[in-house]
């Protein structure tokens, strides 16, 4: 109720424009180059991803069997594999999943993270040790064998791995939502909510929540990352993405067995990933300095 | 020759904003074995002139744009950084604000101490040491020998104080500079420290540069004064004719906002309507778990607050004031002992008791002014929707009309200026972000105020304007107010009675003028003479 009258404007005032943290925040992420390479990146990885369907240049499974794996040329930008499949299709396929993967498994430790630490750092005290300990005890677990146990158990699916990857992520997430939460509880903005009545909800919504979303941004953006190098590394154990489907996991996976003879088939690959995931981090660089409330103001 | 010679010092700093000019054209001097006192508001310049002498303005975005600081024959705006390391500690020392945090806490305050004599001159450890606790012996620090060896947190904020003025002492400085050394003390250690600086720099015969916001500290310590302002010296002199007799208009302001008077007549408290408990705090005990043993914070307090006074609450930190007035609002639990709010509308509320919905219905009638205007609002709310919170929670209005409207009232009522509603926390000045956080307090039309150190944060100048306002809201919105403070002269200005607390307990409660004149008891008394 109280966002939807954030800028109302007047007949007989003018209201001076305010800026917001998030808009300072931006205008210092402008200034850095590499993290503006990064973000330009990224989004055009995601359109990119999304449009897929209509600009591929070749079907998902479209075979030339008598072509083979043939090397880049102006039919094949970059080239075929061993099937005769084009590889810049196959690579914009295994985009939309790898990214997929990344995001979606982000979004899970994100709300899970979240929410768990912020509940445990706001009410602090009993709760708070409890919680965090249950954070420590799946901390200790051999995360990996966890996942490719799930993996041969419950058959390779890709919901499975966002859960999985998801609940591996959020602890983290929690930890730094706990700390930062910690800090916040104690200011003075959210005693003067407590004296005007906001109920606790109330407060973690409107004050805590807020105020927390700065690091979890910059979190968020090296979280993508990470998650996408689990997958690639689980695809090419072989326990990720099941073929025909693709990720750049699968496809650098088969690129390895045939390195020497069709090095396209990995090189390609290799740097799809390897770009999104230095344009990811250098996002979340330039996200951390440009939200650092004690940055210089340059 | 004087030993510092500054002349026509500019510098400007780069920010997206534009180009900010810090200093402007700044010439001064200092001579062996004098205070040179530099006086001015936040933004003044005063520190970064100070700063830049070190060499420790970060540049980008800092720039000396002209000038020159000739020390001893030097001049230390154009020093490669080498030589600067080399005059730096050695010959020019510096004390910071805050003891809490100049020291290194992991560090045994003994190395700390020895360190820079180690860097700086060929002297063993074991001579290092045995200068080291002479000198703690001679800032005033008794079995220093052992305390050589202890960490600073072992040490209360003055003996820590004390320790960086050892520290800043042991490489026999010809130059002090002080950056607010006094600041962040009680009273009666500030002024234990003053007299420690005074003491120090005629039997060494050296020559301090005291930085300082308050003209008081600045009186009784320097022998010559400069008053900045905006980056410009606006006046200096010898301190007495300059106090005595200010030339600039800018100076007379400033002296002017100290408050020094009694309560303005049009303010003090109306009895006529009869007088009438409005909050009464009956046997109030409140601990807190500290280490084994509990700690109390307030032993035992019982006091009455009259419908329409203000209470002035004083004492040094870790008396129990504040604590006690959290109680009230209910952020802290009493272990034993009542509050009673006795509005006349209704039967006495056991406030200490209420919970749910009744605690809710009376954080209507209560609210609190925070100390710090940078902490107590929300960064990521505008100044409308800080406003708008409580006063949609209360039901104070509803339709949408409404509130903006209460809301634009309410930036009329404590001098904010109606075109801002939109803009966040950070875009404004400490002084206006406290009427906004006096705004937000009295937007639910509250009966009872109170205000935690509304103004320890403030500038001076802009102090007296926020302690003004205070007055007339209470008198246009009949208001009852428990005003907290360690600033004696501040409390004099705006209340009523004033209660002196020490170590969790009473210690005094009377009119604040026959307080003020005639104390009771002897802590009073030491409190005051602490000002004087």
């Amino acid at each position: 109720m109280i966002d939807a009258m954030k800028n109302f404007t007047d007949a007989e005032i003018e209201f001076d424009k305010g800026r917001s943290l998030w808009q300072d925040a931006w205008y210092r992420l402008s200034k850095n180059k590499l993290a503006m390479f990064g973000l330009v990146v990224i989004s055009f990885l995601i359109v990119v991803s999304l449009l897929t369907p209509w600009i591929a240049p070749y079907g998902y499974e479209t075979q030339n069997l008598a072509l083979g794996a043939s090397p880049p040329s102006a039919e094949h930008w970059l080239g075929t594999d061993i099937h005769g499949r084009d590889l810049l299709t196959r690579l914009m396929y295994g985009g939309r999943i790898s990214l997929l993967v990344g995001f979606a498994a982000t979004a899970v430790s994100l709300v899970v993270g979240v929410l768990w630490g912020t509940i445990a750092g706001y009410i602090g005290g009993m709760t708070d040790t409890i919680m965090m300990r249950i954070v420590d005890i799946l901390y200790a677990l051999p995360f990996m064998i966890f996942i490719i146990l799930l993996m041969v158990v419950f058959g390779r699916s890709l919901l499975l791995l966002f859960l999985a990857i998801g609940l591996m992520e959020w602890l983290t997430m929690a930890r730094i939502v706990r700390t930062q939460v910690l800090s916040i509880r104690k200011q003075e903005y959210v005693s003067a909510a407590i004296v005007t009545g906001l109920s606790h909800w109330q407060i973690i919504r409107r004050h805590v929540i807020p105020n927390v979303l700065g690091p979890v941004v910059v979190y968020i953006t090296l979280t993508v990352p990470s998650v996408m190098l689990l997958e690639a590394f689980l695809s090419f154990l072989g326990l990720g993405i099941q073929p025909p489907q693709s990720s750049w996991g699968v496809l650098i996976s088969g690129g390895v067995e045939t390195m020497e003879e069709y090095p396209w088939l990995l090189i390609f690959p290799g740097i799809a990933l390897s770009v999104t995931l230095f344009a990811l981090n250098f996002l979340g660089d330039g996200l951390r300095d440009a939200l650092d409330p004690k940055a210089n103001r340059g | 020759m004087s030993l510092l010679d500054v002349n026509q010092l500019s510098i400007a700093f780069h920010t997206r904003d534009g180009t900010v000019n810090a200093v402007q054209n700044v010439s001064f001097s200092v001579d062996k074995g004098e205070t040179l006192g530099i006086v001015g508001e936040s933004g003044s310049g005063k520190s970064v002139t100070c700063y830049s002498l070190l060499g420790l303005i970060p540049m980008p975005p800092g720039e000396v744009v002209n000038g020159t600081a000739v020390f001893d024959g030097q001049d230390l705006l154009q020093t490669s950084e080498s030589t600067m390391r080399k005059i730096r500690g050695k010959r020019i020392s510096m004390i910071f604000q805050d003891p809490m945090t100049s020291l290194n806490p992991y560090m045994r305050i003994g190395q700390q101490i020895i360190e820079p004599l180690l860097l700086h001159s060929e002297i063993s450890k074991a001579q290092a040491r045995q200068k080291a606790i002479a000198l703690l012996e001679e800032v005033g620090i008794s079995d220093a020998a052992a305390r050589f060896e202890q960490y600073p947190h072992e040490f209360s904020g003055g003996m820590r104080q004390r320790v960086v003025i050892a520290m800043a002492l042991i490489t026999e400085p010809d130059l002090l500079i002080a950056d607010e050394p006094t600041t962040a003390l009680d009273v009666t250690i500030q002024a234990q420290i003053l007299e420690l600086i005074r003491e120090l720099q005629q039997r060494r015969n050296i020559a301090v540069i005291f930085i300082s916001h308050d003209l008081d500290v600045i009186k009784r310590i320097a022998t010559r004064t400069i008053v900045m302002e905006k980056g410009c010296i606006v006046e200096q002199g010898d301190t007495a004719t300059l106090f005595a007799n200010p030339q600039e208009d800018y100076t007379r302001a400033l002296l002017a906002s100290i408050p020094t008077t009694a309560k303005p007549a049009e303010f003090a408290y109306d009895s006529a309507e009869g007088e009438q408990t409005f909050l009464s705090v009956d046997d109030v005990r409140v601990s807190f778990a500290k280490g084994k043993e509990r700690f109390v914070a307030v032993n035992d307090v019982s006091l009455q607050v009259r419908r329409g006074e203000v209470l002035g609450l004083v004492g040094e930190s870790g008396c129990g004031k504040t604590t006690l007035s959290q109680s009230i609002v209910r952020l802290v639990n009493i272990e034993s002992g009542g509050i009673t709010l006795r509005s006349s509308e209704q039967k006495p509320l056991p406030l200490h008791q209420l919970q749910g919905d009744a605690l809710k219905a009376t954080r209507k009638d209560i609210q609190m002014i925070f100390q710090d205007p940078y902490a107590s609002l929300n960064p990521r709310m505008t100044v409308f929707n800080t406003l708008a919170e409580p006063i949609k929670l209360h039901g104070i209005c509803h339709s949408a009309e409404d509130i903006r409207a209460r809301v634009l009232a309410l930036m009329d009522d404590v001098g904010l200026e109606r075109r801002w509603a939109n803009k966040y926390p950070h875009e404004f000045s400490g002084g206006q972000r406290q009427r906004i956080a006096i705004a937000r307090a009295l937007a639910v039309e509250p009966k009872l105020i109170i205000a935690d150190e509304p103004v320890s944060a403030l500038d001076v100048t802009i102090q007296a304007q926020i302690l003004h306002l205070l007055l007339e809201l209470c008198q246009r919105h009949r208001l009852t107010m428990i005003f907290i403070s360690h600033d004696l002269a501040v409390v004099r200005y705006i209340a009523d009675r004033t209660v002196v607390m020490n170590q969790g307990e009473i210690v005094e409660i009377n009119d604040t003028e026959t307080l003020y004149h005639a104390p009771q008891a002897d802590y009073t008394r030491k409190l005051l003479d602490a000002r004087a």
